[in-house]
């Protein structure tokens, strides 16, 4: 969109004190600095997500301080610890609860993965298993810096979104889903296992004959 | 000759801005869902209960109003306790008088309690 505002005319504009500006940007200039997340926490990665909104690491320099008690108020879910099979159901209602447009961030190694709980019986090996996530963030846990980097992450991809055409942001564009189904327990294991519209099964790569 | 100006003219434009300016912004709020954003609802999106858990039962609760009264002569005998404790911690030193006194308390607190028994105060469904 930027591309059809002649470079000079902008500066000769901006010498007489207009600023032209295409409406796109405005509106990610609005959304990347007032991200509200939800208030919630899974495990000990809340802890690190605590002190990051407190004084000393200071989450509102991003504007990101609003902690909302209801997914009816956040933009931002920060999956902050381990998911377990019993929480799951829960985080993706949550996520479907949540107002367009939200993003996710899957913060430390169990959100991501299921961390050093991969093995259990009843630990979620990854929140992108049912819903979107936007950015991860490693480590167990990771400290509250690596939060306030993922959260510049978010704001830089909220930045570069697209308001129409092809890769427009996935609240606008009418063919994405809104919502995600929901697992339910089975016998053996959550149903369905993962939800394949988000999330596929790593191709496992054989090695060869040797 | 100067024209006279109306005193509460200021107070009709006041309003007309204070209405106008909250109403610029939902408009323009309106129009962006409108011409943009494309509307997604779905059934937990919807959905009253909004804490991740789904929801059980009836909304709608009835409970007997009657409840008061067992409450009633819940907090009076609660707060009589309270009478009681500093009499039991000072028992050995007190006079006869004090004792007499006490059971007499003791004594009305018994017959209220017997009076709200008769009367079924204390059954849960009458």
């Amino acid at each position: 969109m930027s591309e059809q505002i002649d470079e000079g005319l902008k500066s000769e504009l901006q010498k007489q004190g207009v600023f032209v500006m295409p409406l796109e940007f405005l509106y990610n200039w609005g959304r990347r600095n007032s991200l509200w997340p939800l208030q919630f926490g899974l495990a000990c990665c809340a802890i690190e997500m605590i002190a990051a909104a407190a004084s000393r690491y200071d989450l509102a320099r991003f504007g990101g301080e609003v902690f909302r008690p209801s997914p009816r108020q956040a933009d931002l879910m920060i999956v902050s610890g381990t998911v377990t099979k019993k929480m799951a159901p829960q985080v993706v209602r949550l996520y479907n609860q949540m107002p367009d447009p939200k993003y996710v961030i899957a913060m430390g190694a169990c959100a991501i993965s299921g961390g050093p709980f991969k093995q259990g019986y009843n630990v979620l090996k990854g929140i992108d298993r049912y819903i979107p996530v936007d950015i991860y963030i490693p480590g167990c846990p990771p400290r509250p810096e690596a939060l306030l980097h993922a959260f510049m992450e978010l704001q830089k991809k909220i930045d570069n979104q697209k308001l129409t055409g092809p890769g427009q942001a996935r609240h606008l564009d009418p063919s994405q889903p809104g919502e995600y189904p929901v697992p339910a327990f089975g016998a053996h294991d959550l149903e369905p296992p993962a939800n394949c519209s988000v999330w596929q099964p790593p191709a496992v790569e054989r090695g060869g004959d040797a | 000759m100067k024209t006279a100006v109306e005193p509460y003219l200021f107070l009709v434009i006041f309003c007309g801005v204070a209405v106008v300016f909250p109403v610029i912004p939902l408009l323009m709020a309106w129009m962006w869902r409108h011409f943009f954003q494309p509307s997604k609802p779905g059934a937990s999106k919807n959905a009253i209960y909004e804490c991740g858990l789904d929801s059980t039962g009836e909304a709608r609760v009835q409970f007997k109003s009657q409840y008061y009264i067992y409450c009633l002569i819940f907090l009076i005998f609660d707060v009589e306790s309270i009478f009681l404790i500093p009499f039991a911690v000072a028992f050995t030193g007190l006079p006869v008088g004090a004792f007499i006194a006490i059971l007499v308390f003791l004594f009305l607190l018994i017959e209220g309690l017997v009076w709200a028994w008769s009367k079924g105060g204390l059954n849960w469904v009458n």
